[in-house]
């Protein structure tokens, strides 16, 4: 069957897809987008995370024709969304279509830049910088759906207390740093946030 | 496999009348697992997330009329003056991710002993809103629901639309025993309500017994000490042996098995430690204390 939806704020159409596939199926291999991870497969460790009409879900979970018509916003743009949310549109996302990220810049995507130990040079969104600052990054694995989940919290909560980042990163797992440092970047994020005020 | 998208219910029921194999999906956080890792291959897949009103819910007089894809993150945010147990419930649901696209039609449908929603419904007296083309609506009361490990009353042609849930007219408490606070499916869990209207106690047990079942000795014991007593008009604190009492009775309810999760003893003794603090806790909040629990960081 045919799935029409935009991702990160750009129509697209997958074609062939079998009737029992994931989004995230669909995003990795039909759209080229793999940075949302496939792990689990059973909504068990976020590492899939994606935001759809706005809402944080495992795409392993959402059945690839339920996102037709809808908005899937991936790792890959989210540099992208937090820009938009922050500037061009204060409170709510583009609806023109002429915002977000095209599937090819997606797909080309790396945080390389003029340094790829820093991403410096690259656009990131400032929990994309405070994750690289605070050293929340080591196999990486898991990044994406965390930086998703916790782009999320921000966006509704911009002094999360710390019961709230951890209740709001309770569905990703992590297996190599024992979360304080993503703790560390959350909390980062949040207070180059209020600065910014 | 076919992919039915019906944008209203009427066309969903229609479309489950003529293909009663459909496996309805709404959050998919039962369904897609059981897609993605091959267990099941249904010939028709009936997603209902385009039906609006399943995604809604109803404030009465005497009761909220859910709408069976209500996501528990909803529930937690907009429900928990009216469905105090039901929204302790919701929070102890997996993660975030998960609470924003599972509800309670779902837990229903697949009537697992273990889903988080039953202790509470059962507590509550909840009634369950089915429809087929054919014969049209029918509530069918919770305790009548559960049928079996993984079976319920729905006939092949029914979709379940809402649950009917009695607003709270007194506090309910929800205990759950797992490994941590997220992404637990539950060793055991415990449903209490009290209905000061009606001087009854109900409750209700998770993931002890082959289904979701109320303590029913355990309720009618407690029922009459409290009566008796006259604990409903004096307020006075219940004493150590009615409490445990229930306890014992609450752990006689159940019919749990060893596995991986825990063993069938673990699982009896947890039910009545579960049974007498949510008896405690709920109690004493009845009785004017209000330093109960709170939401914050309830599991």
């Amino acid at each position: 069957m045919r799935v029409n939806f935009t991702v990160n704020g750009r129509k697209q159409t997958a074609d062939d897809v079998w009737e029992g596939e994931s989004l995230l199926y669909v995003l990795r291999e039909r759209m080229g987008l793999p940075g949302s991870k496939n792990a689990c497969e059973q909504g068990e460790c976020g590492s899939c995370t994606v935001r759809l009409d706005g809402v944080p879900v495992c795409s392993c979970l959402v059945a690839a024709g339920q996102a037709e018509g809808r908005e899937v916003v991936t790792v890959e743009g989210l540099a992208d969304y937090a820009a938009h949310r922050d500037d061009a549109h204060p409170g709510g996302a583009c609806g023109s279509g002429s915002c977000g990220t095209s599937l090819d810049a997606a797909q080309r995507w790396q945080a390389k830049g003029t340094d790829g130990q820093t991403g410096e040079g690259t656009e990131l969104s400032p929990i994309q910088k405070a994750f690289i600052d605070a050293g929340a990054v080591q196999c990486g694995f898991c990044t994406p759906g965390l930086l998703v989940a916790a782009d999320e919290l921000l966006e509704r909560n911009s002094s999360p207390s710390d019961a709230d980042i951890r209740e709001a990163l309770s569905g990703n797992l992590c297996r190599c740093t024992g979360y304080e440092k993503i703790l560390d970047a959350v909390r980062l994020a949040a207070a180059r946030q209020e600065e910014a005020v | 496999m076919d992919f039915l998208r019906p944008a209203s219910w009427e066309e969903a029921l229609a479309a489950k009348a003529e293909h009663p194999t459909a496996v309805p999906i709404a959050g998919g956080t039962d369904v897609m697992v059981e897609i993605n890792f091959d267990h099941r291959r249904p010939e028709y897949l009936l997603d209902l997330n385009r039906i609006a009103e399943l995604s809604q819910w109803e404030v009465g007089e005497e009761k909220v009329v859910l709408g069976a894809s209500v996501p528990y993150t909803q529930i937690i945010e907009n429900l928990k003056t009216e469905l105090p147990g039901l929204a302790r419930a919701s929070h102890t649901v997996a993660s975030p991710q998960i609470r924003n696209r599972g509800g309670v039609g779902g837990n229903l449908g697949c009537a697992s002993p273990a889903g988080d929603s039953h202790p509470a419904l059962l507590a509550s007296g909840a009634h369950v809103e089915v429809e087929s083309q054919a014969r049209g609506v029918r509530l069918i009361p919770i305790d009548e629901f559960y049928k079996g490990v993984k079976r319920n009353a729905l006939e092949a042609d029914e979709l379940i639309k809402s649950v009917h849930i009695p607003k709270a007219t007194g506090p309910q408490e929800f205990s759950k025993v797992g490994t941590r606070n997220a992404m637990v499916i539950a060793v055991c869990a415990f449903g209490l309500a009290l209905h000061p209207e009606k001087r009854i106690v109900r409750t209700g047990i998770g993931s002890a017994a082959p289904t979701p079942v109320r303590a029913k000795e355990a309720e009618e014991f407690l029922n009459a000490a409290l009566e008796e007593g006259g604990f409903w008009d004096n307020g006075k604190i219940i004493t150590p042996s009615i409490a445990k009492q229930f306890a014992t009775l609450a752990s006689g309810a159940c019919n749990p098995i060893d596995d991986v999760r825990g063993s069938a003893n673990y699982r009896r003794h947890a039910v009545g430690v579960m049974a007498r603090r949510t008896l405690m806790w709920t109690w004493e909040s009845y009785r004017g204390n209000a330093e109960g629990r709170t939401l914050e960081g309830a599991a």
